[in-house]
């Protein structure tokens, strides 16, 4: 129902002064409007574009059909930053899932010093990816971190994971999930505080214990929440660019490539500008297959509550 | 949940245990979490001798904070020996402007289309709301090409530009979804007594939005001051944010590695935006949830 709409109801007659309102908001909405359809829409459009041209060092509009994207799936370098995709991402939102939960689940246990608690799981959201890349690269140097720490305890440990091309995509994952996990946790707590206490208290008197409570109906009804956090986490995980950059630079060799970072080295060291574009509207496309889904039914949901 | 130990009948031994049990996981979550923070504050104030023969643990025997003026004034980056300084200012110069005109802009917007909705309006805010999902490699090719264009390529002002235009999705997803609860009859009252667009914008949503300006303008801080991905796209030289002067100074190979520095430069970058967090924890958490989460 427009205000507008009301106003004019009230006064009787539209006025002039009235009509000239309803365009003021037009007006003021029109320039972010035009940015979006130019800096959004067309770059998307201009990139979809490039990935289906000719283009190499410098953009080049002669059509190319699907070459681009051919010689994408030819390139072996692109494989790996699949897969990575895929390990990367699959053990970090399980991850970040199971130590959110766990976290949240444990801090609802009416827990003396909460809050300290809370604020010390959650402050390295606050950080730039690049300072985390920075921190744990020194912690997993082996020359002079963790492994060189205990082997001054006389433990005989190796964890040189940094240089070896199996082992580096775990530190990765190790480095995004203490960056990301507070957050799942806060997220989940939220959702936590939200259940009906009611039935809680109807189960408890009904002699269910702790751990069924939580298997059966507390974390049933928070089912939304994983939703919400899974889709954040593969968004994340998807767009990872700046953590690999600080702390593998995708080595050693390409073995910790991600899609991102692949797309940015196409495009700006390696000047394949065609093939950095059709990187990237693979990307486009896998975020789409994630947020729209969801947001179908956040909309969906909307509409029926 | 937090009722139910009322219920618990006797406490037992085991319960006590579980007790204890649960602290004991919640420390060492804790000790995790503060790890690295710990590491980076304890390197930057030990010297490089300190570094070599007690390795990594361990609080520092002398403390000196030279690494860390050799890290603002004094570090190269690049060919430039002048510290992370200039850079630092960079990101101050490109954040500060960026996140006024994004949260300004979020206003207006996020007031006109709830309270002064037009045919259309809707399909306005949700072709706005999908600069919120793309990732955003979709985008900078072009951009970098525009940016040279328009010769504002390795200057701070086309990142202020970059980020009002990518930032502006997310601060009118927070002003819409704020100003929806603001009830309609308090703009229809105004209507009637004859107050237009912009006053009732300055007079009755203004003083309404502390709340929301701030969780606005701490996610935008924290999202610009943080971003790497356009500032090492579009501005890898002198015009460079702190993040990318950071990185280059961290994997810079030349020389002897001064971890020390290094850690400095890091928590000098991570300064900001770590008192934003403390000072105000709880905006940040709601905008963090609410950016995320996209209403």
């Amino acid at each position: 129902m427009s205000v507008i709409a009301d106003a004019g109801l009230v006064a009787a007659r539209p006025s002039l002064r009235e009509a000239l309102q309803a365009r003021v908001s037009q007006i003021v909405v029109a320039p972010s409007f035009a940015l979006v359809l130019f800096f959004v829409y067309g770059f998307i459009f201009w990139t979809i574009y490039v990935s289906f041209s000719e283009s190499r060092m410098l953009p080049n509009y002669t059509w190319a059909g699907i070459d681009r994207y051919v010689q994408l799936w030819n390139t072996p370098r692109w494989h790996t930053a699949i897969t990575n995709l895929f390990l990367f991402g699959g053990s970090f939102i399980a991850l970040c899932m199971a130590i959110g939960l766990a976290l949240a689940v444990m801090l609802d246990q009416r827990i003396r010093a909460e809050g300290a608690l809370r604020t010390i799981y959650l402050y390295p959201m606050a950080l730039s990816f690049i300072v985390s890349g920075t921190a744990w690269k020194w912690i997993l140097n082996p020359g002079t971190g963790l492994e060189a720490y205990f082997k001054s305890l006389g433990w005989d440990v190796s964890i040189g994971w940094l240089t070896d091309s199996q082992m580096a995509i775990w530190c990765l994952v190790l480095a995004a999930v203490w960056q990301s996990s507070g957050f799942v946790m806060a997220l989940f707590l939220a959702g936590l505080r939200g259940v009906d206490q009611e039935i809680v208290k109807a189960a408890y008197l009904d002699g269910a214990t702790l751990p069924k409570i939580y298997m059966r109906i507390i974390i049933p009804s928070i089912r939304p929440v994983f939703l919400s956090a899974l889709v954040v986490l593969a968004h994340l995980a998807i767009k990872s660019f700046d953590l690999v950059k600080a702390l593998t630079n995708g080595g050693p060799g390409t073995s910790t490539d991600l899609p991102a970072t692949f797309m940015h080295n196409f495009t700006f060291e390696r000047n394949q500008l065609g093939i950095g574009a059709a990187s990237a509207v693979m990307m486009l496309c896998t975020v789409m297959a994630v947020i729209v889904p969801y947001l179908y039914s956040e909309l969906r949901g909307a509409k029926r509550g | 949940m937090a009722d139910l130990p009322q219920y618990a009948g006797s406490d037992s031994a085991m319960r006590v245990a579980l007790r204890w049990g649960l602290y004991l996981m919640l420390a060492v979550f804790a000790a995790f979490y503060l790890l690295p923070l710990f590491v980076m504050v304890t390197t930057s104030v030990k010297s490089l001798d300190e570094i070599r023969s007690a390795g990594l643990i361990g609080l520092p025997r002398d403390i000196t904070l030279e690494p860390w003026q050799y890290a603002w004034s004094q570090a190269c980056i690049g060919v430039q020996c002048e510290g992370i300084a200039p850079f630092f200012w960079n990101s101050v110069r490109m954040a500060v402007p960026a996140v006024v005109l994004s949260t300004l802009l979020g206003a207006l917007n996020g007031y006109a289309l709830t309270k002064w909705k037009f045919k259309g309006s809707n399909i306005v805010f949700a072709m706005l709301l999908f600069g919120c999902f793309i990732p955003f490699q979709v985008v900078i090719l072009p951009m970098a090409r525009t940016l040279g264009i328009l010769g504002l390529s390795n200057t701070v002002t086309g990142l202020v530009m970059v980020h009002v235009v990518y930032g502006m999705a997310f601060t009118t997803l927070f002003f819409r979804n704020y100003y929806v609860s603001i009830p309609d009859e308090l703009v229809k009252a105004a209507t009637i007594d004859g107050a237009g667009f912009f006053t009732i914008f300055t007079r009755i949503m203004l003083p309404l939005s502390p709340p929301i300006i701030v969780v606005c303008v701490i996610w935008q801080f924290t999202q610009i001051w943080n971003d790497f991905l356009f500032g090492v796209s579009f501005a890898s030289n002198t015009g460079s944010p702190l993040t990318v002067a950071l990185n280059n100074l961290v994997n810079t190979s030349t020389g002897v590695k001064q971890y020390n520095v290094d850690m400095a430069a890091a928590l000098i970058c991570a300064l900001p935006t770590l008192l934003i967090y403390v000072l105000a924890g709880k905006y940040f958490v709601r905008g963090l949830t609410a950016g995320s989460v996209k209403g």
